[in-house]
């Protein structure tokens, strides 16, 4: 198993190089830069500005140095926020970003699976189409309609809960959370109900069912393990995919996360902020699927098995 | 009164299609310490007609229409749900063909084994550990206590058997269903697993309701033997008179199947010519978990013009690969591997495919080895063209040709494999490999996943289509009985080496070694 980790670790290597390549020089080819502005500068200014963030060297320094720099674990300052280091950016946002993706996840798990399985169970009939139209509907609708409609319902109509805001009132954290899941929870319910429908019709659950267990063991305890493979393997992507794209639901709901310096960097040419989360979110990725491929192989006792065997 | 008593059972599905009479009329009983088979081929209802006692059938689109099933005076067929399951598993237990995908992957045997007493003797996880390790030591699992937390992979098609039928009889049943449960299994194995399940029944007095597609199988052990076909019984009595003084054409049909003569070979032959020499082959391969595995080690054989060569071993044995490393489809280790002189292992990818159309193969599954997008004509059509054996002009005619040679009517050109039965899309493969006129055919197990009847039917193709166009044949199989109708000479294979060879009445008659002395007489046979 160690070695296993080890190796996709080192596999990671080369992934995160190339992103941080690839994106070093595509926000240098976009036109602007982090100081130009409608307002010209002086030009005396610009230089000092550019000789203080080494933008004056050549592309090939800036590069290298950014890889020194980052091999400290130091995203370098911010270009547009002076006094502030990315790092210190990233982690303001983070802690409220990972409340909010972890909430969404944990939705998405929980309505997602038991709506997959319901609608397993009883396939092609009103139990099965009921859910997983729901499920359609939930991929369709993008997170910028659904956020506001949740809110006038809910927030103006209703009045249950505050229209704005993380933490600020009880309730608060309700309808973001729900917003942000609805797309990862229908397709966290599509992805059970495939899997449970293939193992359902397993020669194994048969045997179960021969051996006179109630069905809810045969579904739970037969079923579900192998059933919810498919789920486990897409539940780490997903969270690395709820933290980096919050920003539409930050922005509905005035939520202090991460997502919101994301799209701004973009906006103000603020290279190391780019960079930064890029990086950061690319870490994030590779992390979550690796956790994803080590639950999936450890609830697989066939590929444990393989895996925990030391070379003959 | 009998332990069970079925009568009329009839279980119809409806599908879109229309309705299919899986059972139909059905009538039976089995009492304690009695075994009862049921013989018939596959879609003949003798699964379904044991599944439907138990509510395993799914309904929708199955539905009993008629009949009863009195099991210790309670009708099976009309408890509700949750009487039922209360039965299953714990007064009617089930075991069923393979072992291998009939155990849940995901959780360890132990856990599987002890589920019954769990939930219907609401045992303590203790007790039900204590009961269930001495039922796998009765069984003749082997240190039973360490390997109880094992899971279902780490162990072999057998020993996964055995432990099937300790989950079936650990809440001591009155009945067991065996459906099949030894066809997924090698043929000394097989015979350990009936012997096994006979001293069981003896042991605890069970009526045992034994399913199988093979006469042979049940022949020792049936009390009594009902003959299914499409739904209906067509025959059934105790073995003795069934065998002597079968009425039924369907059952005289199954008995011919199950009583091959052996093959009569001239006891001089013509001067032999050599056609594949093989001298020290070996294949290995490495696995996933880089264990070297010799899958042939060894071997040297000879194949002689217009023979049959038999090959035999258990799953495992090396069969499927030497003949795999006779068509360089599986480059061999080392060794040298000649067609008339010429050797092959040295040959490139391009020097090979003239080469091909003299050595052709027909696989086990036909269904899985025919492209199924497309037609009988393309299938036939394609070697022909590819080589150069045929024109465009020519080539329907030259199909039609083949469809006669191998038995196909003409009208089916056009249909595809999904289109045909198992032994008509076996007929199709066979004619694929014989369209280049080949001059060694490779088959490997071709009617093993075929029913009795039908096996007979393509087993005489093959000895026509060798008579009449010179083939030489070797025929790769784990079914003895078929090897000794079929083949001239036989070699026996084991973990990968050649254990004996010889004529196959010399082998019948004067086995040499202790394995091929083993392996004959754990061949099922009919008295």
């Amino acid at each position: 198993m160690l070695r296993f980790i080890l190796y996709r670790l080192l596999q990671a290597i080369p992934v995160l190089l190339v992103v941080v390549t690839a994106t070093f020089f595509l926000v240098r080819l976009a036109p602007g830069g982090p100081f130009s502005a409608e307002k010209a500068v002086p030009p005396e200014v610009l230089r000092a500005l550019e000789a203080r963030y080494h933008l004056d060297q050549p592309l090939s320094a800036q590069y290298l140095g950014y890889l020194g720099d980052l091999l400290h674990g130091d995203f370098g300052p911010s270009f547009r926020y002076p006094g502030r280091s990315v790092d210190e950016m990233i982690f303001s946002g983070l802690p409220t970003t990972a409340e909010l993706g972890l909430y969404a996840l944990l939705i998405a798990l929980v309505l997602g699976t038991t709506a997959g399985v319901i609608a397993a169970l009883r396939p092609n009939t009103a139990q099965d189409y009921l859910p997983m139209s729901a499920a359609m509907i939930g991929v369709c609708l993008p997170s910028f309609l659904l956020g506001p409609l949740l809110l006038l319902v809910f927030g103006v109509w209703l009045e249950w809960v505050p229209v704005s805001g993380w933490g600020n009132v009880p309730g608060d954290k309700i309808l973001p959370a729900l917003t942000l899941a609805s797309g990862y929870t229908a397709y966290v319910a599509r992805l059970s109900r495939g899997g449970m429908l293939e193992v359902m019709s397993q020669d194994y659950i048969r045997t179960a069912r021969a051996k006179g267990l109630p069905e809810w063991v045969v579904v739970i305890k037969h079923g579900l393990r192998g059933g919810l493979i498919p789920v486990v393997a897409f539940a780490g992507p997903a969270f690395a995919g709820l933290l980096s794209g919050s920003f539409v639901v930050e922005t509905i709901f005035q939520i202090p996360g991460l997502g919101r310096f994301y799209v701004q960097a973009a906006f103000n040419r603020d290279y190391t902020m780019i960079m930064g989360t890029t990086v950061f979110f690319a870490v994030l990725i590779v992390a979550f699927n690796l956790l994803a491929d080590i639950a999936a192989v450890w609830l697989n006792p066939r590929l444990r098995h393989q895996y925990r065997k030391p070379a003959a | 009164m009998a332990l069970l008593d079925v009568a009329n059972l009839s279980v119809w599905f409806h599908t879109r299609n229309g309705v299919t009479k899986a059972v139909n009329d059905v009538s039976f009983s089995v009492d304690a310490g009695e075994t009862l088979a049921i013989v018939g081929e596959s879609g003949s209802g003798k699964s379904v007609c044991c599944y439907s006692l138990l509510g395993l059938v799914p309904m929708p689109p199955g539905r009993v229409e008629q009949g009863s099933a009195q099991f210790d005076g309670r009708d099976l067929l009309h408890l509700p749900p949750r009487a039922l399951r209360a039965l299953r598993g714990n007064q009617i237990a089930t075991i069923f063909q393979d072992p291998m995908t009939c155990l849940n992957p995901y959780l360890t045997l132990g856990e599987q084994l002890m589920e019954p007493l769990l939930y219907h003797r609401n045992a303590t996880r203790k007790e039900a550990r204590a009961q269930a390790l001495a039922l796998l030591d009765e069984v003749g699992i082997v240190e039973a206590a360490r390997r109880f937390d094992a899971y279902p992979h780490e162990f072999s098609g057998g020993m996964r058997q055995r432990v099937m039928i300790a989950m079936a009889l650990i809440a001591e049943p009155k009945l067991l269903i065996a459906d099949e449960p030894t066809t997924a299994l090698d043929v000394t194995i097989q015979a350990q697993i009936l012997r096994l399940i006979a001293e069981l029944q003896a042991r605890r007095n069970l009526a045992v309701i034994l399913v199988s597609h093979d006469l042979a199988v049940v022949a020792d052990i049936a009390d009594n033997i009902l003959v299914m076909k499409d739904g209906a019984v067509v025959e059934s009595g105790a073995p003795q008179t069934l065998f002597a003084r079968p009425q039924h054409p369907y059952t005289q049909r199954l008995l011919a199947a199950s009583r091959r003569s052996p093959k009569s070979t001239p006891a001089t032959k013509p001067q032999r010519e050599t056609l594949i020499e093989v001298s020290a082959l070996c294949t290995w391969f490495r696995t996933s978990d880089q264990r070297l595995v010799k899958a042939v080690d060894d071997v040297s054989l000879e194949l002689y013009r217009n023979e049959i060569l038999g090959v035999v071993g258990e799953s495992g044995s090396g069969k499927s690969t030497l003949g795999r490393s006779l068509l360089q489809l599986v480059r061999p280790t080392s060794g040298s591997v000649r067609l008339r002189g010429q050797e092959l292992t040295t040959l490139g990818a391009r020097a090979l495919r003239p080469l091909r159309r003299q050595m052709q193969m027909i696989f086990q599954d036909p269904y899985a080895s025919l492209n199924p997008r497309m037609s009988v004509f393309d299938a036939l059509a394609e070697p022909l063209l590819y080589h150069g054996l045929a024109t465009r002009k020519t080539v329907t005619a030259q199909v039609l040709a083949l469809m006669d040679d191998v038995g196909l009517a003409h009208n089916s050109i056009r249909k595809y494999p999904h289109e045909f039965s198992g032994g008509q899309r076996q007929r199709i493969a066979i004619g694929r490999a014989i369209a280049t006129k080949p001059q060694v055919v490779i088959a490997d197990e071709p009617v093993s996943a075929l029913d009795v009847t039908i096996q007979a039917q393509i087993l005489d193709l093959i000895l026509e289509l060798v008579a009449r166009h010179n083939l030489s044949l070797v025929f790769i199989s784990h079914d003895l009985s078929i090897v000794r109708y079929l083949c001239d000479r036989v070699l026996v294979l084991h973990h990968g080496k050649l254990i004996e060879s010889g004529t196959t009445e010399q082998l019948w008659k004067h086995p040499r070694e202790a394995y091929t002395r083993e392996l004959l007489a754990a061949v099922p046979r009919l008295a």
